[in-house]
């Protein structure tokens, strides 16, 4: 098999008619405030910015800003939630609240998701059948935790660690949300959560939530706004506990400000997971699993693999049938049911993502893309694989966060380990063998938090997530994510 | 190297090369089509493409000519309250109906289809399968469905059964050979790809699940299985061979699935009934039922569409 161009066709033939999933049914407010004390509030200073939707640049609501004045509200209020009716409750009252958070949820996961795919890009597919459910599964999941500490921790008193700031990218704005909300109310602290600029409505609608849970009021608040308003959680000296996901920049910055102060942090940050394919694997699925590695949620996903390391003697086959699946990927309008790709999240996101095309490209990397028609309005990437890449290359070694995938070969297992392994990152891996043996020979020594064998991009709230060396510290998820939020006294 | 192989100078395929097939992934996979949404005028092609790529089958021990006639009649005349409907691709029935069938279909274009070789279990002598297809294709058979031998298969005995093929495909002549697998007793996906790949070698000109006899017959992952060994052949060989699910797909949603697979997996270029087929009895009227709620707006009973 060659990797010339395909010999199948797969335009002007039957064509998917538009299935945009209705909007009529959600409601969007024309403006947002904080959400402190179970209450909508002006910020105080007044300011607003904008949220719009990526796929059109349309405004969808305008958001408060808020200052260092604004947190101090929300810290005060998760502080007075903290050391009265939250900490006064029976730990099985505080399950009983993230059950109705969960159940609620689910309840309105259609709206959720509609929001979501509007306010971030993603498709409909995805917001529908991944981030909403898997949100809901979360709060489920730490729920149960909450009256069972005791057993989480076998022979140790836990206590909660108090007031918990907590950040979160674009990339999952709900789930983001979730997975770092529901261990800390299960733990029995108060929060303080900032989502991000470009993605903050369904963390509105989630205060909606908590609101009609009948949550004490200050348990959990809401503070929109961009960096500055992150920093000043993150300096807030009544805040006990950092939790962030999102750049290695940025959560260097974070852990210089809070260096001495005693404050506990988990930083989950980037990522650059190679996939790696062996000869033997089933050659069809693993293509598959590198399309879900990279163009899952438009390769905005720390965990992305965003390196393919596939062994020569099937390079060719890979790289071509990769090519043939790449133009079968449906990019456009994320409420179509049938998109497979959405709007890149924002302007500058799209940027940087096509100033690393250009960089591939003057690395001499080998660039192509599927022929996928794009919309005129919006923020787009096509589908795109660099092959002739290097080790030293850019592409390979820095996170792209798009629909970018970087190929290279390898010869032997030891020469893919080590080209997985020589990254500044360590967030995940991917290993496709269908030999048994190999899978635990290689997976023990990818040097990455999570590993998957013949699959990719699979999440679960039992399971823990997190990072080695640069892509961060602590992990989130399962019984592990609750270490991150207790303090064990004896 | 049997003499067939030699004469009509085919190959046998190297199946240790056959990729591998990871099964939790194929079931992902179909899966995926399954969530595709497919409404209005898309639908309704959609609908246009399964109806003519239906083989309108009746293969049951109590079949008379009077049975195969009416479904004869049926192929001809869809549903006269629909004008401009396409054909249907065949009708397929057994060897000693070929004659009744095709007396019936005359000139239209709607093949006539026979299956042979001991259909289901192809348990008889070779010679028997070979004058049998013979005689049906003399009968006036278009095309003819064989089955493989399914024990030699699993015995691994994979020689016998790309000499078989070879030879059933030249006593078809000029008809189109249709190889069942029938991948419901053949165990894993893995074998199914290897069957697929020994069958397209041995110079299956279609390659098809299911007898409908056995449970399960055409499933997606299974389909889809078989859909990829069709591409790896293509890319290999060079030479289009077509595709038919037979059994189990009684719905138009379910086929139209089938199609959403078909296209994403193999391109445009097998969209036609030349290279895929359905091998159904009751998927018809559910497609013209569809197909008038389209135009009307209501579904109808039942009872409007006749039962053949």
């Amino acid at each position: 098999m060659t990797s010339e161009s395909s010999k199948l066709a797969f335009n002007d033939g039957w064509q998917y008619s538009p299935a945009p999933e209705s909007t009529d049914h959600i409601v969007i407010d024309e403006q947002y405030g904080l959400f402190i004390d179970n209450e909508f509030v002006e910020p105080a200073e007044g300011q607003y910015f904008d949220t719009i939707n990526p796929a059109t640049e349309e405004f969808l609501a305008s958001v408060a800003l808020a200052t260092d004045a604004d947190v101090s509200r929300a810290v005060k209020a998760a502080r007075k939630a903290k050391n009265g009716a939250w900490s006064k409750m029976k730990p099985a009252d505080r399950g009983k609240y993230i059950y109705r958070i969960a159940r609620i949820l689910q309840e309105r996961a259609r709206e959720f998701s509609v929001i979501e795919s509007l306010d971030g890009g993603k498709p409909i597919r995805e917001s529908r059948d991944i981030d909403i459910p898997l949100s809901a599964a979360h709060f489920f999941y730490y729920a149960g935790w909450a009256d069972k500490l005791d057993y989480a921790f076998p022979g140790r008193t836990s206590k909660p660690l108090g007031v918990v700031g907590q950040v979160i990218p674009w990339n999952f704005p709900l789930l983001m949300a979730a997975w770092k909300i529901a261990p800390a109310l299960a733990c029995g602290n108060t929060v303080v959560l900032k989502p991000a600029e470009t993605t903050p409505l369904t963390a509105m609608k989630l205060a909606e939530v908590i609101r009609d849970a009948e949550l004490p009021p200050g348990v959990v608040n809401f503070v929109t706004g961009a960096g500055d308003t992150g920093a000043s959680i993150v300096n807030h000296p009544d805040v006990d506990k950092i939790a962030f996901t999102g750049s290695t920049e940025v959560g260097r910055i974070i852990q210089q400000s809070i260096a001495g102060t005693g404050k506990r942090y988990t930083l989950e940050l980037g990522g650059k997971a190679a996939n790696i394919i062996f000869a033997d694997a089933a050659i069809d699925q693993a293509v598959e699993g590198i399309v879900n590695g990279i163009f899952f949620n438009q390769g905005h996903v720390c965990c992305a693999g965003s390196r393919l390391l596939v062994q020569e003697s099937v390079a060719d086959e890979v790289v071509s049938k990769l090519k043939d699946r790449m133009e079968t990927l449906i990019v456009g309008d994320p409420l179509d049911k049938n998109t497979d790709i959405g709007a890149i999240n924002s302007a500058s996101q799209l940027q940087t993502i096509q100033s690393y095309l250009k960089i591939g490209e003057e690395e001499g990397a080998e660039m192509h893309q599927s022929s996928c028609v794009l919309p005129e309005r919006g923020y787009w990437c096509r589908p795109t694989i660099f092959t002739g890449v290097s080790q030293s290359n850019r592409v390979v070694q820095e996170e792209i966060f798009g629909p970018v995938l970087a190929i290279q070969t390898f010869r032997t297992p030891e020469e893919g380990l080590e080209k997985a392994n020589n990254t500044p990152y360590g967030l995940s891996g991917g290993v496709w063998t269908d030999k048994g043996s190999k899978i635990f020979q290689i997976t023990k020594k990818v040097r990455a938090g999570v590993i998957w064998a013949n699959t990719f991009n699979k999440f679960d709230p039992t399971s823990p997530f997190g990072g080695y060396k640069e892509s961060g510290i602590g992990s989130e998820g399962g019984l592990h994510g609750l270490n991150a939020y207790v303090e064990l006294v004896k | 190297m049997s003499p067939t192989a030699v004469l009509k100078n085919i190959d046998f395929p190297d199946l240790n090369q056959v990729p591998l097939v990871d099964e939790v992934g194929v079931h992902e996979r179909a899966a995926r089509f399954q969530a595709r949404s497919i409404k209005k005028s898309s639908k309704i092609e959609a609908l246009r493409s399964v109806l003519s790529m239906i083989d309108l089958t009746t293969l049951e021990g109590q079949d008379t000519p009077g049975k195969v006639r009416q479904l004869c009649q049926k192929a001809l005349h869809l549903h006269n309250a629909l004008p401009d409907l396409p054909n249907v691709a065949a009708v397929c029935v057994y060897p000693t109906m070929v004659g009744v069938a095709r007396e019936v279909l005359g000139d239209s274009p709607i093949k006539v289809a026979s299956v042979a070789t001991a259909f289901p279990s192809g348990m008889t002598p070779r010679q028997v399968k070979l004058e049998e297809t013979r005689i049906a294709v003399a009968e006036g058979a278009d095309e003819i469905d064989m089955v493989i031998s399914r024990g030699a298969f699993l015995q691994g005995d994979h020689h016998f059964v790309f000499d078989e093929i070879a030879e059933i495909k030249t006593a078809c002549g000029k008809a189109h050979l249709k190889v069942i697998l029938e991948t419901g007793e053949l165990g894993t996906l893995d074998q199914v790809r290897r069957a697929s790949m020994l069958a397209m070698h041995a110079g299956a000109d279609f390659i098809k699940t299911s007898t409908g006899k056995i449970k399960p017959a055409a499933t997606l992952p299974v389909t889809l299985v078989m859909l990829h060994a069709i591409r790896d052949y293509y890319y290999q060989v060079d030479r289009m061979v077509g595709m038919k699910p037979a059994g189990g797909i009684s719905n138009s949603k379910l086929a139209i699935h089938y199609l959403i697979m078909l296209q994403e997996t193999l391109g445009t270029s097998w969209m036609t009934s030349e290279w895929f087929r359905f091998g159904a009895s009751s998927l018809a009227n559910d497609v013209l039922m569809q197909l008038q709620k389209q135009a009307s707006g209501v579904y109808q009973s039942a009872d409007y569409f006749s039962r053949d």
